[in-house]
């Protein structure tokens, strides 16, 4: 009975790869926008918009360097403010790519192919953004090296059982892993570009990041493994990173930090706001560029599915958060979160249920699934309350100190914005140097999808009669089987 | 260096990536070793075909993983117990538990250090140049959508007319002699 609409489900599913494309088609497609002389007035007015970014997160460092953190908004006792609540949002954003290339590739996922170059370019990018945050609020930024264990002539060592050393290592090793895994994915493409470059300077450069790849057997096969155990690595350090950042909350005794459901919640709400970012960053490219034939509807529709389930593991983390709070008759415990629906920050915490709670649910409807203005605009809705759920954790949390008379308030200045938004320009110039000068999508993997749609379009011309079109005479007589094919002995002796 | 061969090898170039599985097959069989296929994507079988079955890279980035963990845990004990003992309510130095998140991220660290440098070296990379790109055939379209398979002219086996013939026997679309320079 269920196996009905199962079927019906198949037949409309949209393929990976939209049809009637050969090696030579898909490398042209995606290498012409990089080798192309031409740079559009899109392009150039989305890169200036992020230089302009670029320039104000300068301006804001430079002050800071100059003044202190005293030209932020911060206080005691909130002591945290929007440093920590960017590091772990951009950390958090980051976490989409690592999940695409290695948790997706270990699943075997098809589908994650065409994504994942971009996804671990933005991982990257953001990483970068994250990683400027925690060093800028050390208030001596020029000592930050104190954090890298290394004979000082001070005799002094940093202290391995902060949760700040950690997050040092976690991030930082983050980084190094994302960079590889990035770099080595673009080695093969480095080459085609070498080859099919007219420009001396172009094949220069790219011949040099390519380091002579020529598509030898032993060196792809050597290059499958290390490209498989690196997917393999990086599926438990992306859980680790966050895990360790939430780390930096709930070894804390602050009430509305010390909480066991942190990791998992904090995991599953980097990977929510990591793709509501593919979002934000897929739909708008792949109008810009023409991708439809590579990012199809299955890839949204996919994702959007992704996005609905962690969005919902989120939903369950506030929901624990709320019934620990009142279960534990903790009465610090429960104030907080009194606090945080009725206090001085409510209308953020009201905007953060509607935001990454109430909107998303649009995302049960396939409709919504297969729009992409509407997941554009649920994406950036959950950019937005990914944001102000860090901004509850950190400020939320601080500003009622278990002593009425430590209270505060915290409200940001200008210098705090400017970094802010400073890291995303940062982040939309990175991003727009890489559409130009890389391959967005990875050419080699592409190869490979076209090759396999190849064999199987001609398995269905050569072999048993589709699967969508059930043999007219048995209707009703035999009970109906899903998969013809495969109840069939393998060969008829 | 003065080669002692007038040109590297013979090159043949395929448009189907099953018929070059196949001319690797049968020229492996033939008991050429210094043979190798190029392909712009990983075809599942090639380097099977040519004999090529194991590659030691796992085990290198046991090693790395290994040499992380070990060597994350160590730094922290010595640091933390033997050259900068600090007595915080008369806790234990060597606290462990504290430990475990750096360990675990050096085990990681250098275990993807290992997978990534440890390819490269193992294919011998970077290499920015071989006497394969002195064919334009081969440079030009390698990377996009031929296939592509050579033995080389030290080839123990190597014939200038035998392997030619053989070659010929594998209906490529075309033979190159690769120069030298």
């Amino acid at each position: 009975m269920s196996q009905q609409p199962e079927q019906h489900h198949e037949i409309h599913r949209p393929p990976v790869l939209r049809p009637g494309h050969s090696l030579l088609s898909v490398t042209e497609k995606i290498s012409t926008i990089v080798l192309t002389r031409h740079t559009s007035t899109g392009w150039w007015i989305g890169f200036i918009v992020g230089f302009i970014g670029v320039m104000l997160l300068l301006l804001g460092i430079t002050y800071l360097f100059i003044a202190g953190i005293g030209i932020w908004g911060l206080n005691i006792p909130v002591a945290w403010g929007f440093a920590i609540v960017n590091f772990v949002w951009w950390i958090g954003i980051g976490h989409a790519g690592t999940l695409i290339s290695a948790i997706l590739l270990l699943l075997k996922q098809q589908w994650r192919t065409s994504i994942n170059r971009f996804a671990e370019a933005m991982t990257i990018f953001a990483v970068a953004c994250a990683g400027l945050f925690p060093l800028l609020h050390l208030g001596r930024p020029q000592f930050f090296y104190f954090l890298v264990p290394y004979p000082a002539t001070t005799g002094v060592w940093p202290q391995f059982r902060s949760p700040l050393m950690w997050d040092f290592f976690a991030v930082a090793t983050y980084f190094t892993v994302s960079l590889l895994f990035w770099y080595m994915g673009l080695i093969p493409d480095f080459a085609t570009l070498r080859d099919r470059a007219h420009r001396w300077g172009a094949k220069v450069i790219y011949g040099i990041l390519a380091m002579g790849w020529r598509g030898s057997s032993r060196h792809w096969r050597r290059y499958q493994d290390a490209y498989l155990l690196l997917a393999g690595l990086a599926t438990p350090l992306v859980v680790s990173v966050h895990t360790i950042v939430s780390f930096d909350f709930a070894v804390g005794i602050v009430p509305g930090w010390h909480e066991t459901i942190f990791p998992p919640y904090f995991v599953a709400g980097a990977i929510y706001s990591g793709f509501a970012m593919v979002f934000t960053l897929a739909i708008p490219l792949r109008a810009a560029y023409g991708l439809q034939d590579f990012i199809t509807d299955r890839h949204l529709d996919n994702s959007a599915k992704v996005m609905l389930a962690s969005g919902l593991v989120v939903a369950y983390g506030y929901l624990m958060e709320a019934f620990m709070a009142w279960y534990s008759g903790h009465a610090f415990e429960t104030y907080v979160f009194t606090n945080r629906f009725t206090g001085p920050y409510a209308p953020a915490y009201w905007s953060l249920i509607v935001c990454n709670i109430v909107i998303p649910q649009a995302l049960w409807f396939r409709r919504v699934r297969r729009t992409p203005i509407a997941l554009f605009f649920i994406s950036l809705v959950i950019n937005v309350g990914m944001w102000l759920e860090r901004f509850i954790i950190v400020v939320v949390s601080l500003h009622r100190d278990h002593l009425p008379s430590s209270w505060g308030m915290y409200s940001p200045t200008f210098w705090d914005w400017a970094l802010y938004l400073g890291t995303i320009g940062l982040f939309v110039s990175l991003l727009f140097l890489f559409i130009r000068f890389l391959p967005m999508i990875s050419i080699a993997e592409m190869r490979e999808l076209v090759e396999e749609h190849d064999q199987e379009g001609h398995g269905q011309q050569h072999a048993a009669p589709p699967l969508h079109e059930p043999p007219v005479g048995q209707e009703g007589g035999t009970p109906p089987d899903a998969s013809p094919e495969e109840d069939r002995p393998p060969e008829s002796s | 260096m003065v080669p002692l061969q007038p040109y590297f090898g013979l090159l043949a170039e395929f448009t189907e990536p099953e018929d070059l599985v196949a001319a690797a097959r049968t020229v492996h069989e033939q008991g050429y070793v210094r043979v190798e296929a190029y392909s712009p994507y990983p075809v599942e079988g090639l380097s099977e075909s040519l004999g090529f079955t194991r590659s030691r890279l796992p085990l290198l980035v046991l090693i790395g993983a290994f040499l992380g963990g070990i060597g994350g845990y160590c730094l922290q004990y010595w640091v933390a117990a033997v050259e900068y003992p600090l007595n915080i309510g008369g806790r234990p130095l060597n606290s462990w538990p504290a430990f475990i998140p750096i360990t675990f991220e050096c085990t990681i660290l250098v275990a993807a250090l290992f997978a990534v440098l440890g390819m490269l070296a193992l294919n011998g990379l970077p290499q920015p140049h071989h006497p394969l790109f002195n064919v334009p055939e081969f440079a030009n379209y390698a990377s996009t959508d031929r296939f592509f398979l050579v033995i080389r002219a030290d080839d123990p086996q190597f014939h200038e007319t035998r392997t030619r013939e053989l070659l010929e026997s594998l209906k490529p679309m075309a033979i190159y002699e690769v120069p030298w320079v």
